[in-house]
């Protein structure tokens, strides 16, 4: 079997499963967040009069109208925080960071779980060899009450990452460039990274993959655990974490496809408006003019991202008609940040920090954008009107080219400014 | 006896749409806050304005692949509900929004046939037997026919009557 069908089998307590049958899962662990949680599931669960399945193995997390803005978003924030007393959630976060990576950050996902989150980036959750996908309100109800998902078994893509990155690409670049060459529409699929290029990413790194699996249209993103996995896992707390060599895909297991990607071919991609499958090399955008940079996001504002941009802004200055915003992923990023010099270097090359949270990514907090304005940011998706104004532009690139952007004052090629980062520290 | 609360023969004008119709276009993040209601009225707005005004129940969306694209929020599928939208014919749907769909008890079919009518035809739509009638052209074809197991729960009217019904209570 392949590593999301072995997950699969266990959670639906089958000895083997194929694609395209529908089986029932026992849920591992149900993530909610204020906007699609417990505002939204809490009429249902009244009208079903039912209890919650089982409150230790439900996260909640407060990130998408952090913090509040208006008396609006201070209500829903305010339901939440009521209903998780209410149930008596023990796992709540609380302005902590953006949902996928507090769960990463608090060990919450280890290899072979099969985990429910209401959002669609809940593939960020493959990273750690298990299968997380996104549902709706409803589902989650559904899932709370009866502790059970059904799911149609994917047939499995694999992607095979060869080599290493060169420098100024990133693994966000790997997503622009698939985004653009198999497209959005891979549903039903699993996407699983693999390939020999796979051992030198870093669990962010492979959090980032899984995450843009949801652009793929895949059902969910998932990667084999190795030691660097474990290692992280007993970082996050998870001392219990051992690496058992059954998560993997087997050799005889009938992958649908392999889609080999040759990282160190790779240059910087930008996927321009409205979508990120109209991805192309950096090169081949033109001078295009931009308003703001915006380096935030579950993609794109982990502490790896936020090294990144730093490593391109470091001795350089923001340009005068360009704002760059900053908002962290986690309060432990920030935090990170801070320790490691890394935001004293984002700040002193003009960047603006923003508070914690989804921010302006699904157009919800600081850092929207007016009619015709054009931004370029780290986040996953670019639909039309999603950042603010319905005529707004927002187009899609790495930490490095969304830095690269901010100092040119346009779209811009990283590898330019890392060049000249580099002779002036050499 | 299974009480049948989705009519299993649709009949409405056809709303015909593209490719990868995503969720920030059915459900627009400045009014996630607000009720659905009003959200609801600015359901596809992006891209045609007059939908919402102009959509009547029972009235049908034809689209290409990728429908539903993007976020998980089940205000998506919620916003063709409330508007009446009877039934979603697309090539290919999102996972979670076709999910969320069903759920709510929104009928989507698969049905790859972005050419089979022109705005405003009048279709009817045999959810049983899959059969797509362009009643305006006098032509017919065949949606992919949606598993047992997800009939169940559109037959029940989505999915928390659907539970309702299997933890022995009635939807209040
Ligand atoms: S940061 Fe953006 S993509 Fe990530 S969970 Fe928040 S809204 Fe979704």
């Amino acid at each position: 079997m392949t590593l999301a069908e072995k997950v699969i089998a266990r959670a639906a307590g089958l000895a083997h499963v194929v694609p395209g049958k529908i089986v029932t899962c026992q849920v591992d662990l149900a993530m909610m967040h204020d906007s699609g949680g417990p505002r939204r599931v809490d009429s249902k669960l009244r009208t079903l009069g039912a209890p919650i399945w089982d409150v230790d193995k439900i996260v909640v997390v407060s990130d998408h109208y952090v913090p509040a803005v208006d008396a609006d978003s201070a209500h829903i924030l305010q339901f939440t925080r009521g209903w998780v007393a209410e149930h008596g959630i023990k796992h709540f976060y609380d302005m902590r960071g953006i949902c996928h990576v507090v769960l990463a950050e608090g060990g919450h996902l280890t290899p072979g779980m099969f985990a429910a989150g209401g959002d669609s980036h809940s593939p960020t959750g493959g990273a750690w060899g298990a299968f997380m996908v996104g549902i709706g309100a409803t589902e989650m109800a559904g899932v709370l009450v009866t502790g059970e998902l059904w799911v149609r078994v994917p047939q499995t893509l694999r992607v095979l990452l060869q080599g290493s990155l060169a420098n100024g690409c990133s693994v966000k670049d790997v997503l622009l460039h698939l985004c653009a060459r198999i497209g959005l529409n891979n549903d039903y699929r699993a996407i699983e990274y693999a390939g020999s290029g796979m051992a030198d990413l870093l669990m962010a790194e492979r959090m980032t993959l899984c995450n843009m699996a949801a652009e793929l249209g895949g059902k969910t993103g998932i990667i084999a655990p190795d030691a660097r996995t474990i290692a992280a896992l007993k970082l996050a707390g998870r001392q219990d974490a051992v690496l058992d060599p059954y998560w993997c895909t087997d050799a005889e297991a009938l992958v649908e496809c392999d889609v080999i990607v040759e990282l160190g071919e790779l240059v910087p991609h930008v996927a321009a408006p409205h979508s990120p499958a109209n991805s192309v090399p950096v090169t081949e955008i033109g001078r295009q003019k931009i308003d703001q940079a915006y380096i935030g996001a579950c993609t794109g504002a982990k502490i790896e991202d936020l090294r990144m941009a730093a490593s391109v802004l470091r001795g350089q200055q923001v340009a005068n008609s360009v704002r760059l915003l900053i908002a962290p992923a986690s309060v432990a990023t920030t935090q990170a940040a801070i320790a490691d010099g890394t935001l004293a270097t984002l700040l002193a090359a003009g960047a603006i920090l923003l508070p914690t949270g989804c921010g302006a990514c699904a157009g919800l907090g600081a850092g929207i954008l007016a009619g015709g304005e054009v931004c370029i940011a780290s986040t996953a998706r670019n639909f039309k009107g999603r950042m603010g104004a319905s005529d707004s532009h927002v187009y899609l690139g790495s930490p490095y080219t969304v830095a690269a952007s901010a100092i040119a004052g346009y779209i811009a090629d990283p590898r330019d400014f890392l060049l000249t980062n580099s002779k002036a520290s050499a | 006896m299974t009480v049948l609360t989705t009519s299993p023969l649709i009949r409405g004008r056809v709303f015909v749409f593209g490719n990868n119709i995503d969720t920030d276009l059915l459900a627009p993040g400045a009014y996630m806050k607000g009720p659905i209601e009003l959200l609801a009225q600015h359901c596809l707005e992006a891209i045609a304005p007059s939908f919402a005004s102009s959509v009547q129940p029972g009235d049908i969306v034809l689209a290409g692949a990728g429908f539903g694209m993007g976020s998980s929020r089940e205000q998506a599928a919620q916003a063709l509900k409330i508007l009446g939208v009877g039934c979603v014919l697309a090539s290919g749907f999102a996972r979670i929004f076709y999910r969320n769909a069903i759920n709510l008890g929104l009928p989507a079919l698969e049905f790859d046939a972005p050419d089979f009518a022109s705005n405003g035809d009048e279709l009817e739509v045999d959810l049983a037997g899959g059969t797509v009638r362009n009643l305006t052209r006098g032509t017919h074809a065949i949606a992919s026919p949606m598993p047992e197991f997800l009939r169940v729960i559109l037959a029940d009217g989505g999915l928390m009557p659907h539970l309702a019904k299997r933890l022995g209570r009635r939807e209040r």
